[in-house]
């Protein structure tokens, strides 16, 4: 399985990340070799098989519906780059 | 004799015999950090302040009667796990600044104990590695062979306790993370059934398959260690609901009636001749000790490498989505919009690897994609937890290598993923079925570099696990020995 | 707005219901609205590194809840789900919603048209999921603020089936399911204050054409009434293309209530790809049958099984039912009323058209009344047993109305206390009748209708507190004597 280099950018984009061209190739490079190892598990009939998507099987604890506030705004906001009266602060929002 | 030099056992009584207090423990080993570390670059950052306060006060409980075995230890721990107003990396650019506000479950229990915590261990970034050359902080150095890699990704806490900068480390394991670089480096690495410790406060690489444990000189240090973090925590739904042996009492030292099954496909052609030879005269000494060798088959091993390199990077790059640079962690300068803030700062913040492995987890995650990969390696994950299933009817536990070969050298496999990929196919499938594994040393190699060996237990069954450990290392020298350094 | 008669509008409608949970869905931070920003926000709905959800179960139980009024299948085995996109009001980079696995399935409720036909709208799935937080651009130069208090407040998503044929429909549907979520007491369903929120999904199609139309999803919609206007326009504007040649994009458009119109979106729609993945940080959620049970014993009467037994055990017309039971308040304060002795007609009647007349005047709701059920049944009842009259019964309701009080008290102080005596009623009707020959002569000779006037006088006689049954009767007597 190869991947090319147009699907790495579009994944890139999803995943939010930006790839120069130098890093470009030797990354479609990587990803089609680690893929190469992944065509493997297409020769195992998995057709009856339930998939598996935690270690262990064991159903999901519940907690009381109970107000504890743990952590004060100024904890909070103290390791944010910027913040401005309160609020987390980002570029314009354009919707 | 050096302190440092002591098991936590002998500490222990040094401590309670008040033979050396814990501030004079802390600080040989604080000394110790200080002279050893720009060697070999196992700690990220080192807690003085912090270590001399914990010390006096666990001088204080020796005082008082409130001890218990951990009291005063001087533990180093991974860098993954929060720890509160102490910085805590992830061996990333990303939180290279990041002070948590609140405290991992391990360190906690750590420290209600008294345990001393020395500094964070260096890592590979996000725990994404297997020869700790992918930290942000630069790459350890194995003590055995400074030009030799010590693992990873809990490269630092191996390194500094091989080299004696801590008396246990805490490292965490998502495909072998603690029993890898524990066979490199001599130790006692233990990674418990998944959910058996909980993972609150530990930065997630991979949900399903993140687990921490500890690494110590001996199996009977780990059983100690195991005592104190393993336990349910309401605060992790994962974490497993069930009582808590007392691993200490449950140690022996023969280990007549148990089935001890060696697995075919974990002894191929390529493995290193060396470490076949070590594992050899292993069982061995496991026969010598009353246990008896069946052999066994898990059909579906050479599948756990793709099945992985599915699983563990979908997880990853949706856990690795929330540093945006928002609320904590890097954030590029002046970006120009939203887009601009998210791309630029995940680019620059992460290293080269941690995006290799967000691409390959948001790739398989991707419309069109699903199905083909990331449910397919699903239903394999539960071929291979059955495999297990099915050989634990006949055989108490499984003894495998726990890498194919010895520590290698610094660069060698950097820029070569598949072949770094490869170096966990014997601890991966482990991950993949929610088991206990363990490593302990058991040969060297003509250069002197330890051999590990890898046992498997099934789900809980940890006890199983340290008392065959601990019978082996009370018939066999190889824990105790040291690196020159 | 023109209207094509040949055109069919497809609606079908994603309901954001924020449950009324006190704690966060996976932490225990307040809900409360209103607070300062980011003053209810820990580390874990803030989604900081290595931190955990832990799963509320009041969400699960209102939940449960939700899916038995809507008579949908409950799932005893669930999962939730991870929905992966950056956006900053999303801490984690990724909802923890359900996708494959919802709790809840193929539920219904029912609406009546409006030709007055009650039709079924199917609800396609329910599923728990975490609210996202808000951010605020106005006033502030090149940025914008983000408040993760609402981050991890619980909510349900709610979605129709493409049931909906009309705008109309879409508001009755909604209005409907509202009602149903305050019975169940699981959501306040407050529009403005984003309680209650909804999406529309909008095609149109030849009339007899099958398959669906492309579609377009309307946001930003935040009351009913924009809902109904929004697809109006939506259904209208894609006529209006078809019919001039063009195509319809599927796109996300928001709605703007000023300029009634709306536009595409942007920003979150860049790179539409979900990426749902099962959230490995928690297991399956497995409901035993046991409390599946438990809670339906315990699930209150919802509005159409109210209105059933309001036409059949009370009598009430399938009109005044609907208008009674249309919300849980309304419903309680009919059944309050009654149960202080007022006859459910007269009670009805009187909520329906004295009390809602004058509460809608003032665009008011029912819980803003001052006149409380307690009261307007001991109206009822002083009515009833011919205390007051019924024009006194008006005029006492009016001063309830505007300064509230005790009918009682109103009655004496006001001096309304009607003339029961016989009596002195007949010494009245004597003197009436003895001051008017003309017109007794007039009735004697066949001229019925001259009993109104006399009627009149005689209530003018006594400023009207004559009891008008006694009256009437006496004064027939004495005209055929």
């Amino acid at each position: 399985m190869s991947i090319t280099a147009d699907t790495v950018k579009h994944v890139a984009n999803l995943a939010r990340l930006k790839l120069d061209e130098r890093e470009l190739a030797p990354l479609v490079q990587q990803l089609s070799n680690i893929l190469g190892l992944v065509e493997q598990l297409k020769e195992l009939d998995t057709e009856a098989v339930t998939p598996m998507s935690h270690a262990l099987d064991m159903p999901i604890p519940e907690r009381p519906d109970l107000v504890v506030p743990i952590s004060t705004r100024e904890a909070m906001l103290a390791n944010a780059p910027d913040t401005e009266q309160g609020y987390f602060r980002v570029p314009k929002i354009i919707e | 004799m050096d302190p440092t030099q002591l098991s936590l056992v002998q500490a222990h009584a040094w401590l309670s015999s008040r033979q050396i207090s814990a501030r004079e423990l802390t600080a040989a080993f604080l000394e110790r950090i200080d002279r050893l570390n720009p060697r070999i670059n196992a700690y990220i950052t080192v807690d003085r302040e912090g270590a001399m306060a914990a010390a006096q006060r666990a001088d204080d409980r020796f005082r008082n009667g409130t001890a218990t075995p951990l009291t005063g230890i001087p533990i180093g721990v991974k860098d993954l796990f929060c720890t509160e107003n102490l910085t805590t990396t992830c061996g990333s650019k990303m939180l290279a600044r990041f002070r948590p506000p609140y405290e991992s479950t391990v360190t906690r229990k750590l420290k209600e104990a008294g345990a001393v915590i020395l500094g964070k261990t260096n890592m590979d970034e996000f725990a994404m590695g297997s020869s700790n050359e992918t930290s942000f902080f630069g790459p350890v150095r194995n003590p055995w062979d400074t030009e030799r890699i010590p693992g990873g990704s809990s490269g630092g806490s191996a390194a500094a306790l091989a080299a004696r900068m801590a008396m246990a480390t805490i490292g965490s394991d998502t495909g072998g993370s603690i029993r890898q670089p524990a066979a490199l480096t001599g130790l006692t690495g233990l990674k418990p059934t998944y959910g058996r410790i909980s993972r609150f406060g530990m930065i997630a690489f991979a949900s399903s398959l993140d687990q921490a444990g500890p690494m110590t000189w001996t199996a009977e240090d780990a059983a100690i260690m195991l005592r104190v973090l393993a336990g349910h925590d309401p605060k992790d739904s994962t974490s497993i609901q069930a009582e808590v042996p007392d691993y200490v009492n449950t140690l022996v030292n023969r280990l007549d009636g148990l089935r001890i099954g060696i697995p075919e496909e974990y002894f191929p052609d390529s493995l290193d001749r060396e470490t076949r030879h070590a594992l050899e005269e292993a069982q061995q000494v496991l026969r010598d000790l009353g246990a008896s060798m069946v052999s066994v088959s898990l059909p579906h091993t050479r599948y756990a490498i793709p099945t992985y390199y599915i699983i563990a990077p979908a997880e990853a790059s949706s856990n690795l989505a929330r540093y945006d640079g928002i609320r904590f962690g890097y954030r590029c300068e002046d970006p120009k919009d939203l887009k601009d803030l998210y791309t630029r700062t995940r680019s620059e913040g992460f290293g080269a690897e941690v995006k290799r492995r967000i691409m390959l987890g948001t790739y398989v995650l991707s419309s069109g994609y699903y199905d083909a990969y990331y449910r397919k390696a699903q239903k394999v994950r539960r071929l291979i937890a059955r495999d297990f299933q099915d050989v634990y009817t006949g055989v108490d536990l499984l003894l495998t290598p726990t890498t194919p070969g010895t520590a290698f050298p610094l660069g060698e496999k950097k820029d070569d993923p598949v072949a770094m990929y490869l170096s966990d196919i014997f601890t991966i499938n482990v991950n993949l079925a929610g088991l206990p594994g363990l490593s302990l040393p058991c040969g060297r190699d003509h250069q002197g570099l330890p051999i590990g060996m890898q046992l498997i237990a099934p789900v809980l069954k940890e006890e199983r696990l340290l008392a065959a450990a601990h019978a082996f290392q009370s018939a066999t020298p190889w824990h105790q020995r040291k690196p020159e350094l | 707005m023109t209207y094509d008669p040949n055109y069919e509008t497809v609606i079908g409608l994603e309901v954001h219901a924020q449950m009324v949970t006190r704690s966060k869905i996976f932490c225990g931070c307040s809900t409360t609205f209103g607070a300062e920003p980011n003053q209810q926000v820990c580390p874990v709905c803030a989604a900081f590194p290595g931190v955990l959800p832990v799963l509320n179960s009041e969400l699960v139980s209102m939940a449960i809840k939700t899916g038995l009024a809507i008579q949908g299948s409950i799932r005893t085995r669930s999962e939730f789900a991870r929905k992966n996109y950056f956006y900053p009001d999303l801490p984690a980079g990724y909802q923890i919603s359900q996708f494959e696995l919802p709790i809840i399935e193929h539920g219904q409720l029912h609406i009546v048209t409006d030709d007055g036909v009650r039709k079924r709208i199917g609800i396609t799935r329910i599923h728990m999921e975490v609210d996202a937080g808000k951010s605020v651009h106005e006033g502030i130069q090149g940025a914008s603020w983000i408040d993760l208090n609402r981050t991890g407040t619980p909510l349900l998503e709610i979605v129709s089936e493409p049931d909906l044929r009309s705008a109309q429909e879409a508001g009755e549907y909604l209005k409907k399911l509202r009602s149903i979520l305050r019975y169940l007491q699981v959501c306040d369903g407050n529009m403005e204050e984003g309680s209650f929120r909804c999406d529309a999904n909008v095609s149109v199609r030849k009339l007899g054409q099958t398959a669906f139309g492309t579609r377009t999803e309307l946001k930003n919609l935040n009351s009913i009434r924009n809902v109904m206007r929004a697809i109006e326009y939506e259904a209208e504007r894609q006529i209006d293309s078809l019919e001039s040649g063009g195509r319809i994009v599927q796109e996300t458009r928001l709605w703007d209530a000023n300029q009634n119109t709306s536009r595409p979106m942007r920003g979150k729609e860049e790179a539409h790809d979900y990426r749902y993945f099962p959230e490995p940080d928690l297991p399956p959620l497995v409901i035993a049958q046991e409390r599946i049970d438990t809670i339906a014993r315990q699930l209150p009467e919802l509005p159409d099984a109210k209105a059933e037994r309001y036409r059949n055990d009370l009598g009430l017309s399938e009109y005044d039912a609907g208008v009674l039971t249309s919300s849980r308040e309304m419903a309680m304060f009919f059944e309050e009323t009654v149960s202080r002795g007022a006859q459910p007609k007269a009670a009805a009647n009187w909520i329906s058209v004295e009390l809602l007349g004058r509460l809608n005047r003032g665009g008011m709701e029912i819980e803003q009344s001052k006149v409380t059920p307690e009261q307007l049944g001991r109206l009822l009842a002083l009515m009833q047993n011919n205390e007051i009259s019924g024009k006194m019964a008006k005029q006492i309701f009016d001063i309830m109305f505007e300064s509230g009080g005790d009918p009682d008290t109103i009655v004496q102080e006001h001096g309304f206390k009607q003339v029961s005596d016989t009596a002195a009623i007949a010494a009245i009707v004597d003197q009436v009748l003895a001051d008017n020959p003309l017109q007794v002569q007039q009735y004697r000779e066949g001229k019925t209708k001259v009993m109104g006037f006399l009627v009149g006088q005689i209530m003018k006689a006594t400023q009207g507190k004559a009891n008008p049954a006694s009256v009437n009767a006496i004064l027939q007597e004495k005209l055929s004597g």
